[in-house]
């Protein structure tokens, strides 16, 4: 992968953490989907064949020497993708949940929209019949504590299918959340008063591997996504209160 | 209560004794050591000082003089706590950044090096 080829430009970025069952896949279906199209794997320091099946499909890789997690991996891509001047960029995971079709919906709607980011979210034209019950009260639960905060509502705020644009893509490579992004992301951004739109997707099932978060870990993710929501709405505060 | 007292003092002295001799094992640095001396060397004076403790647990509005010590250094121990919690996250916050620059140079070498095979 080179440097970006000019305005308009457009990356793919696929943070995996063991993904060898299905990121071979992943992979062929976007060059399929999206000829000429770099996609970028980072490999948050997999233990199976991740970075050589992605390579092999024909993805760049970039490995990270250690494991950081879901937040350090996609920032990791970010930055690479700001340094390399590309002026959009979509997040996918590694799991195959993420139709590549929807790819230039996503972007197009970055193009045309004055919005920073675009969601790709299942809960609009009912593309959720593959979320799970736990998650889908999550999504409810999450909804209610964001409305207040976004002043708008968000249907779909744990997507990780998300188009960026450069604006983004600058705050993002500086600061990012490091565990669980989705939702403190939107709230990162809410107070650059930068903006975001939802556009409708249908999710699919898991190609391979297993979700990382547990029943256990989904009390752990709600405590921790509420703490990073609320640390950024007291930091903007703050700085606020400075001017 | 002069068992408790005796026993606060032997844990500040096996403190003391474990940080003298991880730092000059070098398996703690000597600025995070100043925190944990800091606080074992309170534990071990006020633990000797029945005076000051009688006053100090006056002063908290506690009957038993020990009880005012251990609320007194379990204070202390939370604050060193916290002290290393935030530098913890210093240095994890480093540590994110320094592995991803790694990776994006090493990307970037790479991609040098295929290049340079490429025209060679």
């Amino acid at each position: 992968m080179t440097a970006a080829t000019g305005p308009g430009s457009l990356l793919i970025v696929i943070p995996a953490f063991n993904e060898q069952e299905a990121i071979g896949q992943v992979v062929r279906e976007i060059r399929e989907t999206t000829p000429g199209v770099p996609v970028l794997v980072i490999d948050d320091c997999s233990v199976d064949d991740t970075a050589a099946l992605a390579r092999a499909a024909g993805a760049e890789v970039l490995s990270l020497p250690h494991h950081l997690g879901l937040g350090g991996a996609v920032q990791a891509g970010y930055k690479l993708a700001f340094e390399l001047g590309y002026e959009h960029v979509i997040r996918m995971d590694g799991d195959g949940q993420h139709d590549p079709r929807y790819i230039p919906k996503i972007l197009e709607t970055l193009r045309t929209s004055s919005c920073q980011m675009v969601i790709g979210s299942r809960y609009i034209d009912g593309g959720e019949e593959h979320t799970s019950f736990a998650r889908g009260l999550g999504v409810r639960f999450f909804r209610l504590v964001l409305r207040p905060i976004l002043g708008q509502q968000v249907r779909d705020p744990t997507s990780g299918f998300v188009g960026v644009n450069r604006e983004a893509l600058s705050v993002f490579s500086r600061s990012f959340p490091l565990e669980y992004p989705e939702i403190e992301t939107l709230v990162v951004l809410q107070r650059r008063a930068f903006r975001f739109v939802e556009v409708p997707c249908r999710m699919r099932r898991r190609l391979g591997g297993r979700s990382t978060i547990t029943a256990v870990k989904s009390l752990y993710y709600i405590a921790h996504v509420l703490l990073g929501v609320f640390v950024n709405v007291l930091k903007y505060e703050r700085k606020h209160k400075k001017r | 209560m002069e068992g408790l007292l005796n026993f606060l003092t032997g844990v500040a002295v096996v403190l003391i004794a474990m940080v003298l001799v991880s730092v000059r094992r070098s398996h703690i640095r000597v600025e995070y050591s100043v925190s944990w001396l800091g606080a074992a060397l309170t534990l071990l004076v006020l633990s000797r000082l029945h005076p000051v403790l009688v006053y100090l647990a006056g002063l908290l509005g506690i009957g038993q003089p020990p009880l005012a010590l251990l609320t007194l250094v379990g204070c202390l121990f939370l604050l060193v706590l916290f002290r290393l919690s935030v530098i913890i996250s210093a240095l994890k916050d480093a540590n994110i950044a320094m592995a991803q620059r790694v990776a994006i140079l090493e990307y970037h070498l790479r991609a040098l090096h295929e290049e340079i095979q490429t025209r060679g």
